[in-house]
């Protein structure tokens, strides 16, 4: 089933996905252009009628993926879009105007890895205490101090 | 700037209503309630980044402290996830043992919220009643794992440890017993003219609200979306017994007592399946899974309140790099600034309660004194022998019943 909606996805949008992954008949996961985000998840969200269920960041080292996770319950297929960025600096469009329950994960992917949310209504901490150092971001891989946050 | 002309009434982050710290403002005007903020992160306890310290055998166990309540759903969940990474297939009476555990799990969380919502009416004896109907469940999961919370049934590849024979026919009396209970505390509260006044029409979520917030589990269910990840996505034993998904279609605070009263009867049905199954099929309870190979997986479980989302990817070495959880209460929240909308102040409190935000009542506190000086000695060797001791004879109490 998966691969179905790889196929469509893939002649929908040739130019904006850059690889694809079928994992199992019911993951797959799609590299999409960061400027194309947009388009392919309001796809995704409104044309295949798919439910949005989280974000996850992911510091690998050398950059930051994104992955926004799709469920097409009546299919039981998820189909996860990526993004990747670099890790200086990274910044993604936001999706909360397209989907409202994106606002609160993007908050927490901010706060959390440093990543910019670019047109976020409001961008501010969700997680962690207001006297948090700025810069810190405990979810990246390098982030080893021990005695941030203890307070 | 429209906002900072209304009166903020803040809810929290230490309040009557929430056992656990969570912060809201509500903005109103007058006695109405035209903008809600939501503030989170009171208990933040750093797990993700904690499991990327832990070997995959070892997060099971973690994952399970996420919340008292739903205490097996995160389990499933991630072991969901790690097997949907290597490609396991677990024996068939592990998938029984699984939905046992799950569904005994639903009906006592479902008691619980019960409890509370009626407790916040002010209703107290709707919280003695379900409180005092789930006390049962909780026996037969200390009969069966020796715990009333957290576990430890679940494993990659299997479950921890079997339902035992002679215990079967024990669970069996007690949901009998449960039953007509249970059908007692449903049709009260359906018929009930105060719970109809106070619950009926408040806080309607929309269909689209549901899609918008991406809401779950009974939140969505009550405003008439069937999404329930054991029917869409099954996992454990599922597609092997028969049940039904519940819906409602008005979206208040009333059809969502509905649904999870009525829930717990197809739980119920689903356990009594499952232990059926358990007489006939005595296989292995788990296959060995060795090595998690590099790659990425994604597990999802149907939680007494909503989908739990795990997504773990490993580089081939015994501990994950990345696991992302997410609990249905951080999608089911944001719908306040859907449901509060336009609702009076002393509304709030039982709408906020509607999605069953995730409060951890499962603290069992022991002292032990000295016989001679009535000194206090808190020795964790001994707090367990006296836990042990206390299992074995609630255990023998209930195979004589």
């Amino acid at each position: 089933m998966s691969n179905h909606y790889f196929q469509l996805l893939r002649e929908r949008f040739p130019e904006s996905i850059l690889e694809g992954k079928v994992h199992s008949p019911k993951r797959v996961y799609l590299t999409v252009k960061k400027e194309s985000l947009v388009e392919v998840a309001k796809f995704v969200f409104r044309v295949m009628d798919a439910r949005f269920s989280t974000a996850s960041a992911v510091d690998c080292l050398d950059r930051i993926e994104i992955l926004y996770h799709f469920s097409l319950d009546s299919q039981d297929v998820f189909i996860s879009l990526r993004v990747v960025i670099p890790r200086e600096r990274p910044a993604v469009p936001s999706l909360s105007g397209v989907i409202k329950g994106a606002a609160w994960i993007e908050r927490e992917m901010h706060e959390l890895f440093g990543v910019n949310f670019e047109g976020h209504p409001r961008l501010n901490r969700l997680l962690l205490p207001e006297d948090w150092p700025e810069n810190v971001y405990p979810l990246r891989k390098d982030n080893q101090d021990k005695d941030i946050g203890k307070g | 700037m429209e906002k900072k002309k209304k009166v903020v009434v803040p809810i929290g982050p230490y309040h009557p209503l929430l056992e656990e710290p969570e912060y809201f403002a509500l903005y109103c005007d007058g006695e109405m309630v035209v903008d809600v903020e939501w503030e989170a992160g009171y208990n933040h306890r750093g797990i993700e980044k904690l499991c990327e310290s832990k070997s995959w055998d070892q997060v099971t166990f973690l994952v399970e402290r996420i919340c008292g309540i739903c205490s097996t759903s995160h389990p499933i969940a991630y072991v969901n996830a790690v097997e949907d990474l290597a490609k396991v297939e677990i024996p068939e009476r592990a998938r029984y043992i699984r939905s046992i555990i799950g569904e005994l799990e639903r009906i006592h969380s479902h008691l619980l919220w019960v409890g509370l919502a009626g407790h916040f009416l002010g209703y107290n004896t709707v919280f003695m009643w379900a409180w005092k109907y789930r006390e049962p469940v909780l026996d037969i999961f200390e009969l069966v794992t020796g715990n009333r919370q957290s576990y430890a049934m679940m494993k990659i590849g299997g479950v921890r440890r079997d339902v035992r024979d002679e215990d079967i026919p024990v669970i069996r009396k007690v949901l009998d017993e449960l039953k007509p209970k249970l059908e007692m505390l449903t049709q009260a509260v359906l018929d009930d003219p105060v719970l109809a006044a106070r619950l009926k029409g408040v806080g309607v979520l929309t269909a689209q609200d549901v899609k918008d917030y991406g809401a779950v589990g009974p939140t969505a269910r009550a405003s008439g979306v069937k999404i329930d990840v054991r029917k869409d996505s099954p996992c454990a034993a599922y597609d092997l017994v028969a049940w039904q998904v519940i819906t409602c279609q008005e979206g208040d605070v009333f059809a969502k007592a509905v649904v999870r009263l009525l829930e717990c009867f197809e739980s119920i049905k689903i356990i009594e399946q499952c232990l059926d199954n358990l007489g006939k099929n005595k296989g292995p309870i788990e296959v060995e899974v060795r090595e998690i190979p590099p790659g990425e997986g994604i597990g999802h479980y149907e939680a007494p309140r909503g989908e739990v989302f795990h997504y773990v990817r490993s580089d081939g070495t015994n501990r994950p790099v990345r696991h992302k959880i997410r609990a249905p209460s951080f999608v089911n929240i944001p719908t306040f600034r859907a449901s509060c909308l336009g609702q009076t102040i002393s509304d709030v409190a039982i709408i906020l309660a509607g999605v069953d935000p995730c409060y951890c009542c499962t603290e069992r506190m022991l002292t032990v004194y000295q016989a001679d000086n009535r000194r206090k000695i808190m020795d964790g060797r001994e707090v367990i022998r006296l836990c042990q001791e206390k299992t074995e004879k609630l255990r023998e109490k209930m195979r004589k019943r």
